[in-house]
């Protein structure tokens, strides 16, 4: 069975996130849910000049990247160089900026160049359909099988759940188109192209989507492409190789840190069945199964766009990124008390695991025999909060 | 324009900066760049009026970027402020200096509201050097190209300050007609502009100024002074602004008279409750209480809702609001609109019967 926004899972059979969402009790989940209310009331009174002049900052060291990047170029020998700077610009626009900001993390600034409604971001993604599939579609519904088409971007087979069919075999080399593509797969991702393999819509249905998404191809073309590389005469196939390699290594790094936020070991999926009428607390808990963080260093929880505390983004999308960090110190000690498992580990080990999982779920569940363990192992939804509950 | 103006606004730049546009770079270098925006810096800050126990009044200096295409005499701008660095907050003034070209200095004057944010910002702390956001001048309460033989200026308190800049944009015209400017204000300690008028007073040149203090005993604004000082007033070209009992006196006076134009600062005051009837239901935090007649900001206010809002007067669109069902009326045009799910701005509206917004 393929996983599409239409064709749920009929059978009500429930599936380990399911379970693990039973596990707490309507009182403790009410409770846990005031908890986290809690902290964002409390982050929210707390907004101000600190935030905003982080985020004046790192828009400041962008532009400063961008242009030094643009005029590296003119220089042959800095050629990587440029390309460094060049890729750093593109990530801290579309991550630490651009996902945030229209998430309206910085709404309340009233600043119009900080605002949800009206930034674009630096790849050929047009903001308005990136916000309606982003924003509302999968924070919304995050890791229901059936409603979220992030789970594996209609393309990979990332669920046991998923009905494994010959052509998943090709999971990896899927895998590895999407991360070298990756500003391109977010851009398609509203025209629901398996969707329309499948014969569920047609090519017609997306039309209102076209017009934005030429322009937006446009114009991301015309200055990655022909202007910036024409502007540096007859450096321009150098220039031209430059910003071709500046997306790509945005694509690949916006690739990995995003699927080390869903798909690493422990994360559940869910029913539609069990989160229909949903609490705010179920809300909650659901979104803390269904996330995972990535550990490290503060510089490279900048370059993540804090997206290495995917937990708390999806807790609290709206608050300004910077601040999660200190929230999950606070979400982490709820979490124990509650034995929830947090999710997280180094960057190499949620890699490792994501990786696992695409070659895993390659293959008919059932694996034969002569398969390697590693291949074969833990099914995804596993529980893994053993701990018993807190009273 | 300059021939940098004219690149930084080319198509071949707008294409490079795509899609931030050329302002999110040069504002980086110097936020007095701009190929689009409009902003200023603060010049000066002058109190105008400093009474003890009242809000003062100051007079603020702004020096705009090139991208300022100049104002017309009575003309308003939107103004926002960044308090404590952070949230932009927006409201409007009038620019009381006289007609200004593009690039031009100008000035605005106001007073610090006890509880207003902006002007209390802007007259107690705002310091110069403070970088302030700003529309291009806006609103038709302005003076004709071609000025009659005759004009007419009534004002009271702070609405002083759009007849000031057309008083000011006449001396420099050097127009040779008559001019007549009435102003109402609490007392003289409370005049703003006073040095200023007082020497126009003793100048003469046509301009016959009257500071008048009904609270201290001088006459109120009727028909019957007014035809003693300016016999057959409602034949000559007038201008009008300041508090709404002011208003409505001279419209009062002017019965209909097409010689008037006003100018308010804040809106009318909607029809009282008995004629409105229905409920105001506000959908999304469930609120809903009897229609009291009254502005949707301000019901939704009276109810303990905090919408975002800017000028209060229709202008800067940022209270627009969904109201999914009923009939709404403008207050400042007396039109009524009942399409469903309508993005209205609900600080001039007032619902007409039931009436259900998205807040
Ligand atoms: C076309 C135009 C031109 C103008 N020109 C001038 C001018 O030249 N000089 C001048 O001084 N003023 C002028 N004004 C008036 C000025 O825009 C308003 O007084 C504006 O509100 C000032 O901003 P503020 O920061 O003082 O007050 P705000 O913060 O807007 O508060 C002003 C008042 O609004 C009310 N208010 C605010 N918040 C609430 C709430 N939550 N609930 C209920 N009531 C609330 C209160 O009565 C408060 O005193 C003009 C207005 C217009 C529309
Ligand atoms: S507050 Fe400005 S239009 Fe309503």
């Amino acid at each position: 069975m393929t996983v599409t926004a239409q064709s749920a899972p009929t059978d009500t059979h429930t599936i380990p996130g399911d379970a693990l969402l039973r596990r707490l009790t309507p009182e403790q989940i009410e409770a846990f849910g005031a908890e986290l209310d809690e902290i964002r009331q409390r982050v929210i009174g707390r907004l101000g000049e600190e935030d905003a002049t982080y985020i004046r900052n790192v828009v400041k060291a962008q532009r400063a990247f961008e242009v030094a990047g643009r005029a590296l170029f003119y220089v042959p020998p800095a050629w990587p160089l440029a390309v460094a700077a060049l890729s750093v610009s593109k990530i801290l626009d579309n991550m630490e900026i651009g996902h945030n900001v229209m998430h309206g993390q910085y709404d309340w600034m009233g600043d119009p160049g900080l605002n949800s409604r009206m930034y674009e971001w630096d790849n050929v993604c047009p903001s308005d359909q990136w916000k309606y599939s982003h924003n509302y579609i999968h924070h919304t519904y995050t890791n229901i099988l059936g409603k979220d088409r992030d789970i594996g971007y209609g393309i990979l087979r990332m669920d046991e759940e998923q009905e494994w069919k010959p052509h998943y075999l090709g999971n990896p080399l899927y895998a590895t188109l999407l991360m070298l593509g990756f500003e391109w797969g977010v851009a398609m991702h509203d025209l629901e192209f398996e969707r329309i393999m499948a014969g569920e819509k047609t090519w017609a249905e997306t039309k209102h989507l076209h017009a934005g998404l030429i322009r937006k191809i446009r114009n991301q073309a015309l200055k990655d492409y022909l202007l910036f590389p024409a502007l540096t005469g007859p450096l321009f196939p150098l220039t031209f190789a430059g910003n071709a390699t500046a997306n790509l290594v945005r694509n690949i790094w916006a690739f990995n840190i995003i699927f080390c936020g869903h798909f690493p070991a422990g994360v559940s999926t869910f029913s539609q069945e069990e989160c229909e009428d949903e609490s705010r607390g179920h809300w909650y808990y659901r979104q803390l199964l269904g996330s995972a963080n990535i550990t490290g260093s503060k510089l490279f929880h900048v370059m993540t766009g804090n997206l290495s505390h995917q937990i708390e983004h999806h807790l609290f999308p709206d608050l300004p990124a910077r601040r999660y960090p200190e929230i999950a110190e606070e979400v982490r000690e709820i979490c124990e008390r509650y034995g929830i498992a947090y999710n997280t580990g180094p960057l190499g080990k949620q890699l490792g695991s994501v990786a696992r999982k695409i070659c895993r779920f390659a293959l008919p569940d059932k694996a034969p025999r002569f398969l390697p363990g590693f291949l074969g192992g833990g099914r995804s939804g596993e529980p893994v909060a053993e701990t018993p509950l807190a009273a | 324009m300059s021939i940098g103006q004219s690149i930084l606004r080319s198509r071949a730049v707008a294409a490079l900066t795509s899609p931030h546009g050329v302002d999110r770079y040069l504002e980086q270098v110097n936020p007095m760049w701009a190929a689009h925006e409009v902003r200023a810096r603060i010049v000066s800050v002058d109190r105008e009026v400093d009474v003890p126990g009242h809000p003062p009044v100051a007079t603020i200096t702004l020096q705009p970027t090139s991208t300022w295409r100049g104002h017309r005499a009575g003309q308003h701008v939107q103004l926002g402020v960044e308090i404590d660095g952070a949230r932009r907050t927006t409201r409007v003034f009038t620019v009381s200096s006289p007609d200004s070209r593009r690039g031009d200095r100008f000035t605005i004057t106001l007073r610090a509201n006890p509880d207003g944010v902006v002007s209390r910002y802007l007259v107690k702390r705002a310091t110069p050097g403070t970088m302030v956001h700003l529309s291009e001048a806006e609103g038709d309460f302005v003076l004709p190209d071609h000025v009659p033989e005759h004009v007419l200026f009534i004002s009271g308190g702070s609405g002083i300050t759009p007849v000031m800049s057309m008083l000011r944009s006449l001396q420099r015209r050097t127009h040779r007609g008559r001019v007549t400017f009435v102003h109402y204000a609490q007392s003289p300690d409370h005049q703003i502009f006073a040095a200023e008028l007082d020497e126009i007073r003793r100048s003469g040149h046509g301009i016959d100024v009257h500071l008048l203090h009904p609270e201290l005993g001088d006459p109120a604004l009727s028909p019957a002074w007014l035809e003693r000082l300016v016999p057959g007033y409602r034949d000559v070209p007038t201008w009008a602004c300041g508090p709404a009992p002011l208003i409505e006196a001279v419209q009062a006076a002017y019965d209909g008279s097409d010689a008037l134009r006003v100018e308010y600062f804040k809106a009318p005051r909607p029809a009282a409750s008995s004629e409105v009837g229905g409920d105001v239901s506000f959908s999304r935090s469930g609120e809903s209480a009897p229609n009291s007649g009254a502005s949707l900001l301000e019901q939704a206010e009276a109810l303990g809702l905090r919408p975002e809002f800017g000028c209060r007067m229709g202008i800067c669109f940022t209270c627009t609001s969904r109201k999914s069902e009923g009939t709404v009326r403008n207050v400042l045009t007396g039109e009524e609109s009942s399409l469903p799910d309508e993005d209205i701005r609900i600080c001039v509206s007032a619902p007409v019967g039931d009436c259900t917004v998205e807040l």
